[in-house]
């Protein structure tokens, strides 16, 4: 065969390959550098008590999950029926993502709270630190406080049942 | 009339919740002018095409205020861009860092460039080669050399444009005939 014929065939099977990776990614999935790292630190008021701090810290020797959600949130109530399911298997941290109180507390008891303690960021200044550019937003942190895993957008029930369920296992073992 | 002070109403309160809205931007053009000269070069991760500094979505409003704060406390550019990197990773800055991974990224588009002139070079110097003249027949040698004969005659030089016109299609037409061979 001649090299005329080869080269657009070439050509053609490169493109072809860019297209079929790159057209399954989700293109506002942006990984996130945290992962890996330390969470970045907080002190939090209790939605319920306000005048209650909650910290990092004192998570230490717990896996967890941070959820970053709102009340104006459509896909956080999407995902609300599999974080609580995610709630039996480890505790959930919901960090009300500026959000007003009244609305926040409504919403929870209208689409029920399974959440281990719900912390409230009302001027998204701990979301910024997280690396938070939409949410909902949940993060999987060991008992040594390290980020493990970034699930970005809502959980769907493919990333709780093939990512999410197994990771706390593992790293709850 | 009724309607008309809908209107009026409906006017006076939008133009209430803008005032809601809008920001003391301006209260110093110079640092202002320095959160949008680096905003500039960072990604709104929102809507993932614009600028931090033309974005209108929440967040890119919420790292301008980071900007404005940093700057205030005297950090350099470079950190504030490190500040962003460090919670978005380098897909917040719009000039991508010069590293290995990044090299298709910088070098890529001109790697193609030279690829490609490579490319058009060879097939101008092939195609040179590629045509070879083609002698005229004996019939069309006559009809030609009729035609140029009669423009190049003194006194009837008023006529030439249209001989030369001749003369060219005769010409095209012989062109034709030896395209028409190479095919064959």
């Amino acid at each position: 065969m001649k090299l005329r014929y080869i080269v657009p065939l070439v050509l053609f099977v490169v493109l072809a390959g860019f297209l079929a990776v790159g057209l399954q990614r989700d293109p506002r999935a942006v990984p996130s550098p945290l992962v890996d790292k330390r969470a970045p630190e907080f002190s939090l008021p209790l939605l319920e008590d306000p005048g209650v701090q909650r910290t990092v810290a004192q998570m230490k020797g717990k896996v967890w999950v941070a959820n970053f959600f709102a009340s104006w949130c459509v896909p956080c109530l999407v995902e609300h029926p599999l974080v609580t399911e995610l709630s039996r298997s480890v505790p959930v941290v919901g960090i009300n993502y500026k959000d007003k109180h009244e609305d926040a507390t409504r919403w929870l008891a209208r689409n029920g709270n399974s959440y281990a303690m719900v912390l409230v960021d009302r001027e998204g200044k701990v979301g910024l630190d997280y690396g938070v550019y939409g949410v909902p937003e949940s993060y999987v942190i060991d008992k040594e406080g390290v980020i493990r895993y970034k699930q970005i957008g809502p959980i769907t029930p493919e990333a709780l049942r093939d990512v999410l369920l197994p990771l706390v296992k593992k790293l709850d073992a | 009339m009724r309607s008309a002070l809908a209107a009026l109403v409906l006017a006076l309160a939008v133009g209430a919740s803008v005032a809601q809205q809008a920001r003391p931007l301006a209260d110093d053009p110079v640092l202002e002018a320095q959160v949008l000269s680096i905003a500039e070069h960072l990604r709104c991760l929102v809507c993932q095409n614009e600028t931090i500094a033309a974005s209108r979505a929440d967040l890119a409003n919420d790292l301008r205020d980071q900007i404005r704060a940093q700057l205030k406390e005297g950090r350099s550019e470079a950190q504030i861009k490190q500040y962003m990197v460090d919670r978005y990773g380098d897909f917040v800055l719009y000039t991508p860092p010069v590293r290995p991974t990044t090299w298709p990224l910088w070098i890529g588009p001109f790697a193609l460039l030279l690829v490609m002139l490579w490319w058009l070079a060879r097939l101008l110097r092939s195609r040179r080669h590629e045509a070879p003249a083609v002698p005229l027949e004996e019939a069309e040698r006559t009809r030609a050399r009729a035609l140029l004969g009669e423009a190049t005659e003194p006194g009837v030089t008023a006529d030439a444009p249209k001989d030369e016109g001749k003369a060219k299609a005769v010409q095209a037409s012989s062109r034709d005939k030896a395209k028409a061979q190479r095919r064959s």
